[in-house]
């Protein structure tokens, strides 16, 4: 069956079976490879992506399920401000080890920091405990976010 | 075997060194500028597996000067996110004067003529790169030099570099190295030995944090792992293999699922005997990896499940404890008469310990892509060994080991995993059968089940402590597994393990429990359990004689062992460094002014692997429900003179740190009837950041080559959180991984 799905601001197509799931139309027929396979059980996140800012397990949600819903990526989380401020601050604390997982870390964090501009450590642990980082990059993770959380209010001229 | 833990992946260090001739090719590269060329010509042949790809031949661990003076430098090793495509290239930058970000890094191809080994293991890369990458960037410098000073008709020793630019003082004049490479290149090299290298406190790259150059591909998803690797014409493969370690396919139901839609081809594979290679299983290949997944739910697979399915863990704890109360099959070091020092002794203390098989968790599951055509194959694999892979291929589809082409990709995760190659032979039979490119790729439960684990063990001690709390006698007999006198991969101990030469009497002792399961090296291996082992039954004597963790480890430590070189290795454990690092973590933590409470609690322990020397103390709070939290780790860490890129190494210390807390809190492999019971992270689990506490850490610099980081942080975290789960609670954590039902208190 043919699905017709916004995927980062541009409409795409794809012929697929009603049941498979996001993440591989987005990796095996879109080639969109930013979002990874890690557990196809909805248990560590590497697969993370927007709907409609909302984050979900893109192997937990068949194509059918995607509708009129905006889907966001890791491809595409760059193009808003808050994705590329959290980019740059990944960067700047030099979080990455292996980055399998870091795209599904990022999209996590995005969305955390979209409706909690100022996480405090629980805030982080809650929203950020259903992905696995398997090189135990998490100390770093934490600084990445409240890095991005700052520099959004000095983007703002407020702390 | 603590610092060198049984791995088919490890070279011989002694004959490495011995045979290494590096020398030093230049030529002009295509396009114009200086082409250098490192090679280690006598790297044994095990290594040589593959050709490059035509128009590959310029490429090798070189230097390649534009015109434009744009360096790149290509980094020879795989990268599993130990930082290493960053490192090596800062290695040869340093040295040759240019700026970092003039540089540009390219993924070096396999070609062991040109590179030696290129692997990732045994945290091996600095210690092996150091000083034969500097000098291959200095010896570029010179060569340029001499160009420049040629030209200008003054004298080479007149010249100085900086930032990609010679100049001569005395005559103002100056000039780019991009200006100067096609002259250097026609140059004979400079003898590599002779080179003049930077004195150290002139590094302006070695010792500055360089974030790593491929993260800005990471955060924005940019393909770059082997399952993002895509063919023209590709098909996707599901392997099942027998869930029963060395079982065989009797018969399959592959018409019924040839039928499906989707489904291309599905066939059964007979493989051989070596869970390393090519093993019985069902191919199902498709047009997109999710068909060939789902098909798979349809797949009927009668096995001949064969002789391990007798075997369980219960089945071994059960044969340990018989073993351990009978003598040793084997000795392996006997020191004095430890029988009658323990009949002396004013107090015995007797303790059993044992530990788990671990999976690696890699958070890309195994994966492979391979086109096999016209008696040639090529692969794109996320290993960490990739020459051996490359030879598995060959031997596996039965041609040259020169008709093999291997793309390293950059792997989600190494751990160990990737030493085996398995996938790498999977995925090239079914490319074979099928005549396309096909990507093979396991899910979690293949990867969890299909593993090669930290073999389990099983330790039982007796020492004795005289009147004033001295440590005169120490036995340990080691039950662990093997098949007749073959030791599993990474489950021995060697006769050096600490405090061998330290205690009068001593005696270490082995036996063998038959295994059918694959056993490999995990992160650490052999350290990442015997450090919890002994590290946690000395606290425990230092506390049944009433003195303090650290003074009773510094006193161990402080006693003459003219001969303690460790587990094979050449160099010599120097309880001097150990000694410092101890002292500093102690310092740090605030260990002598520590407040203790009920529930919370301060632990200790030292490890020395992989050249490194590793202190660290633990922290945590455990509630009277038994829940363990993590407050803080300190770690105080020599590798040497030189931290090479300190933004990486203190992340490669934490992340190992937290990777040894994770494992100890919650992973274990249980097998019944000879297969696995856990499927995925929700029976076996990673730490997870709610977990996670901080870690402080300190390196102390010392007069010492530089060492590796990627493993040696990991074990002692291990015994200091058990060690602080006594302090805080009483309870003597001798099993992992740890119950929290077992820590309640009130």
């Amino acid at each position: 069956m043919s699905y017709s799905i916004l995927i980062n601001g541009a409409r795409r197509t794809a012929d697929v079976d009603a049941n498979m799931p996001l993440l591989w139309v987005l990796r095996d027929v879109l080639d969109l490879k930013g979002s990874k396979f890690g557990c196809g059980a909805g248990l560590c996140g590497a697969c993370v992506v927007h709907l409609d800012g909302k984050p979900v397990r893109s192997c937990q949600l068949p194509v059918s399920g995607v509708g009129q819903a905006a889907v966001t990526t890791i491809e595409g989380i760059g193009d808003t401000p808050l994705g590329k401020r959290i980019q740059s601050a990944w960067l700047d604390v030099d979080v990455v080890q292996c980055g399998y997982c870091q795209g599904g870390q990022i999209m996590s964090a995005a969305a955390l920091l979209a409706t909690t501009p100022h996480p405090t450590d629980q805030d982080i642990d809650a929203a950020m405990s259903g992905n696995i980082c398997r090189c135990n990059t998490y100390l770093r993770i934490r600084a990445a976010i409240k890095k991005a959380a700052a520099m959004r209010s000095a983007d703002q001229g407020s702390l | 075997m603590a610092a060198h833990p049984t791995s088919n992946a490890r070279p011989d260090m002694n004959a490495f060194v011995a045979s290494r001739r590096t020398f030093l090719k230049a030529g002009l590269a295509a396009g114009g500028g200086l082409l250098l060329e490192f090679a280690l010509p006598a790297m044994p042949r095990a290594a040589a597996a593959t050709t490059s790809a035509p128009g590959d031949a310029l490429l090798g661990a070189y230097v390649r000067i534009a015109p434009s003076g744009a360096v790149t430098i290509l980094s020879k090793n795989p990268e599993i996110g130990q930082g290493i495509k960053t490192m090596l290239p800062m290695l040869i930058a340093e040295e040759l004067d240019v700026d970092w970000d003039q540089v540009h890094i390219e993924q070096a191809p396999l070609d062991a003529e040109k590179f030696g080994r290129q692997y990732a293991g045994g945290s091996q890369a600095t210690p092996l790169n150091w000083d034969p990458l500097r000098r291959v960037g200095a010896a570029g410098r010179q060569m340029l030099i001499t160009a420049a000073a040629s030209s200008w008709g003054v004298p080479a020793a007149e010249c100085r570099t900086e930032s990609g630019r010679v100049y001569h003082g005395a005559s103002g004049r100056s000039a780019g190295y991009g200006q100067l490479a096609s002259k250097a290149a026609s140059l004979p090299v400079p003898d590599l030995k002779s080179v003049k290298l930077k004195d150290p406190r002139n590094f302006k790259i070695i010792g500055h944090s360089k974030p790593g150059v491929d993260s800005p591909l990471v955060v924005t998803g940019k393909p770059l792992f082997g399952i993002d690797v895509t063919r023209p014409g590709m098909l996707y493969a599901v392997f099942q293999k027998c869930p029963v370690f060395g079982g065989k396919v009797v018969k399959a139901n592959t018409d019924a699922i040839r039928s499906l839609p989707g489904v291309r081809h599905a066939f059964v594979v007979k493989g051989g005997r070596d869970p390393q290679g090519l093993v019985d299983g069902v191919a199902i290949v498709a047009d997109t990896w999710w068909t060939a997944e789902k098909a798979r739910e349809k797949l009927e697979v009668a096995w001949d499940e064969g002789p391990t399915a007798t075997q369980s863990s219960a089945g071994y704890a059960e044969t340990a404890v018989q073993l351990g109360k009978v003598a040793p099959a084997v000795s392996l070091r006997s020191d004095g008469d430890a029988k009658s020092a323990l009949a002396r002794a004013a107090r015995v203390v007797e303790a059993a310990y044992s530990y788990p098989f671990l999976p690696h968790l890699s958070m890309e599951p195994q994966n492979c892509t391979a086109h096999v055509h016209d008696g040639k194959a090529e692969l794109w694999a996320p290993t960490q060994n990739p020459g051996p892979g490359a030879q598995l291929v060959a031997a596996t589809l039965g041609i040259a080991d020169s008709d093999v082409v291997v793309h390293m990709t950059r792997c989600g995760g190494g751990f160990g995993r990737r030493l085996r190659n398995d996938f790498m032979a999977e995925a090239a039979w079914i490319a074979k059968t099928v005549g396309v490119p096909v990507k093979l790729l396991w899910n979690r439960t293949d990867d969890i089940q299909h593993d090669f684990y930290r073999p389990a063990g099983f330790h039982f001690f007796k020492a004795g402590l005289d009147a004033n709390g001295g440590l005169t006698a120490l036995t340990d007999h080691f039950v662990t597994f093997g098949n007749g006198r073959q030791v599993a991969a990474s489950a021995g101990m060697g006769a050096e393990e600490f405090p061998a030469q330290r205690v009068e009497n001593l005696h270490y002792g082995m036996s063998l429990i038959p295994l059918g399961v694959p056993t490999g090296p995990l992160r650490a291996p052999g350290s990442n359990a015997l450090a919890f082992v002994f590290q946690s039954f000395l606290d425990e004597l230092a506390h049944a004689a009433g003195r303090d963790p650290v003074e009773f480890r510094l006193s161990l430590l402080d006693k003459p062992a003219p001969t303690s070189s460790r587990g094979g290795d050449a160099r010599t454990f120097d309880a001097g460094r150990m000694r410092a690092v101890l002292k500093l973590v102690a310092d740090k933590a605030g260990w002598a002014k520590q407040v203790r409470s009920r529930g919370t609690g301060m632990g200790v322990a030292f490890y020395f692997s992989h050249l490194g020397y590793f202190a660290e103390v633990a922290q945590v709070t455990v509630a009277r429900s038994g829940e363990v939290k993590l407050d803080k780790v300190w770690v105080a860490a020599d590798v040497g003179s030189q931290i090479i890129n300190p933004i990486n190494a203190e992340n490669q210390v934490q992340g190992a740190v937290l990777d040894g807390i994770g494992a100890a809190l919650g992973q274990t492999i249980t097998i019944e009837r000879g297969r696995v019971v856990q499927a995925n992270f929700d029976s076996v689990q990673p730490l997870r950041i709610d977990q996670a506490a901080p870690v402080e850490v300190h390196f102390l610099a010392t007069d010492h080559p530089p060492t590796g980081l990627g493993e040696p942080a990991l074990p002692p975290a291990i015994p200091a959180l058990c060690n602080a789960i006594f302090a805080a609670t009483g309870k003597r954590v001798r099993q992992l991984p740890i119950d929290t039902g077992d820590l309640k208190w009130t």
